[in-house]
């Protein structure tokens, strides 16, 4: 709709117009429609600006549900029964597929996966602080699906009405499997607080080293978020920082209660008068030392995923090898042309739930697909 | 009780990889067929006794799987051939149970689409490594070798299986020897067993390896007697 209007826009304006009113024309434009709550698309008009914002922001999306496989990751080989193996193996799944939507959401505005990713291998792109922290016990990843993903999702609901399609559409998506997620660490995480006296110990262990660091997720306070006021003008953030980390706040405390764990915060109460819990402070130097490399994980992580695609050129470099060799007149480079990654997932399956099914299926189907990409067998 | 071990084991084998795969879409792929092999070994240890108890709480020497399943990633070609020549294989077992009408019928018919899935996967996989370059034909042709002698145990007759272990021998060798010749591979020459005998790791005698994935698999379900989770 934008480029339509911007087109006639810009046909109206006087011949041989200088570059400047042209731009002035698609601008008022983008920002009527962005006004209207349209739908920005990638074929339309936009601010190199709001372009290069989105790009960095989906990026580091993508690059956090990549990175946030490995505390989980770390557990799978040790799961305590074969249901809650069978529960983690998807959730981690589900988070390459959480991936792979982003980047493709990222590759219609102009990125490339491959670059993406190289900027996340050199440090040059961030993913989320969170995942610097390590998974010490089994309590871990019902405390990352409780309150990690807990968060995420305060975090992204909003972003489900983001001003960019794509994004928006994506969010839709990731949030449904996100809140499954959620409530699978929480579900954890009642079976440990009602088990014996070692596991309840192990999950309010777990609840003590997370909850701070995911109160952190919000990132930092509105006074120093620098990136906020023309984010929120361009309708990609909706919510301030503190606004969110207070709902999420106010979702917990009730769901701590329910759970017989007790958060780790002796400030934490209700203000009648606010309508909202107090709570204590976050310590910000943690946050920015996490931030600029300095936590528990920051070297592990991203060694590990550097390791990884280190480890795998040859197999990227056979697959299009192979590629050029039987595909008539294709292309050299990008993505080999992996198998599809989903196959028919039976929902009476009694491995996984019907809703786990419902969850996992999408995840090797990303929408859109990045070009290029050639899922030829799909 | 075997069949359901082959499936646990090689599931948490490939379960190894999660957040290591080369590409993203082979970390969907690979935690998939993981996926898929640990509901059919929690339904085949099930129909067995309770599937906890089976999986954490039985030693090295009372696990039934093949010895191939239990063989350590490797590299992604090393993962692929064991793939392959599993895959084969279940496939091939699965039709001929689906076919039959022992009590693992309903089971069989509906995984053998899982695991046809599984089997053109790890075929495309070794179509891509075999012709692809230098260095993935290389290492193909290693991996289908180092493997080739933990293919033999596969046809030992299983006890209460009234099937044609000839036949699925037979299938199952046309079957990968027509994917490794497109794929510009030999077919492994080596006899098609090595430690202790074919058919070993039926009776409980594992490769070394095994005891350490044991170990790790079980520990925390070993330290908390009677938990549930």
């Amino acid at each position: 709709m934008a480029t339509a209007a911007a087109r006639q826009a810009a046909g109206t304006a006087p011949e041989g117009a200088a570059e400047a009113v042209h731009t002035a024309a698609l601008e008022a434009v983008f920002d009527a429609a962005v006004a209207a709550d349209e739908r920005i698309e990638p074929r339309d008009w936009m601010p190199d600006a709001y372009r290069a914002t989105l790009v960095r922001q989906i990026a580091q999306h993508a690059h956090s549900e990549i990175i946030g496989m490995q505390p989980e990751a770390n557990w799978i080989t040790r799961a305590p029964s074969l249901r809650r193996k069978a529960i983690l193996m998807a959730k981690v799944q589900d988070e390459a597929g959480h991936g792979l939507y982003l980047y493709g959401a990222a590759e219609t505005l102009g990125a490339s996966r491959d670059d993406l990713l190289d900027k996340l291998h050199t440090g040059r792109q961030k993913y989320s602080s969170i995942f610097n922290y390590p998974t010490l016990t089994w309590a871990d990843v019902g405390a990352i699906g409780w309150l990690v993903d807990g968060a995420a999702i305060t975090n992204q609901v909003p972003l489900c009405r983001c001003s960019y399609g794509p994004y928006a559409r994506a969010m839709v998506r990731v949030c449904k499997e996100e809140s499954f997620h959620q409530r699978q660490g929480y579900e954890l995480l009642l079976a440990l607080s009602r088990g014996t006296d070692a596991q309840h110990a192990m999950a309010q262990d777990a609840i003590d080293r997370w909850w701070w660091p995911s109160l952190m997720m919000f990132g930092p306070p509105d006074g120093e978020s620098p990136h906020s006021a023309q984010s929120t003008a361009w309708k990609i953030k909706r919510h301030s920082n503190d606004e969110l980390r207070q709902r999420f706040v106010d979702i917990c405390v009730p769901q701590a209660e329910s759970l017989g764990l007790a958060l780790p915060d002796p400030d934490l109460r209700w203000n009648e008068e606010r309508g909202h819990h107090d709570f204590g402070a976050i310590d910000w130097t943690e946050f920015w030392e996490v931030l600029k490399g300095n936590g528990p994980c920051n070297d592990e992580r991203i060694s590990r995923r550097r390791r990884a695609h280190e480890e795998g050129a040859w197999v990227r470099e056979a697959a299009a090898a192979h590629a050029r060799k039987h595909t008539p007149g294709a292309a050299a480079g990008g993505h080999p042309p992996a198998t599809d990654a989903t196959h028919p997932t039976d929902p009476t399956d009694p491995t996984t739930s019907a809703e786990s099914a419902d969850g996992t299926a999408p995840s090797g189907a990303p929408a859109p697909a990045p070009a290029g990409s050639g899922k030829a067998t799909a | 009780m075997p069949l359901g071990d082959d499936a646990l084991v090689l599931s948490h084998r490939l379960g190894e990889w999660a957040g290591n795969a080369p590409v993203l879409e082979e970390e969907v792929a690979l935690a998939n067929i993981a996926l898929d092999l640990l509901g059919q070994a929690r339904i085949l240890l099930s129909m067995a006794g309770d599937e906890d108890e089976l999986a954490y709480l039985r030693e090295e020497r009372a696990f039934r799987n093949l010895q191939l399943v239990e063989q350590p990633n490797g590299d992604f070609a090393h993962t692929i051939a064991r793939q392959l020549y599993f895959s084969t294989y279940q496939r091939l077992l699965h039709e001929a149970l689906a076919a039959g009408d022992t009590p693992f019928a309903p089971l069989a018919a509906k995984a053998v689409k899982e695991v046809a899935y599984h089997q053109d996967h790890a075929e495309q996989w070794t179509l891509r490594l075999g012709d692809g370059t230098r260095e993935s034909r290389a290492r193909m042709s290693r991996a289908t070798e180092a493997l080739w002698r933990y293919t033999g145990e596969m046809f030992q007759p299983l006890d209460g299986l009234d099937l044609d272990w000839a036949g699925i021998r037979d299938a199952w060798t046309r079957s990968v020897s027509g994917v490794l010749e497109a794929a510009t591979l030999a077919l492994p020459e080596g006899p098609q067993s090595g430690a202790w005998r074919a058919g070993a790791g039926r009776d409980g005698l594992h490769t070394e390896s095994f005891g350490r994935m044991l170990a790790e698999m079980q520990h925390l379900h070993r330290s908390h007697p009677g938990a549930s989770w």
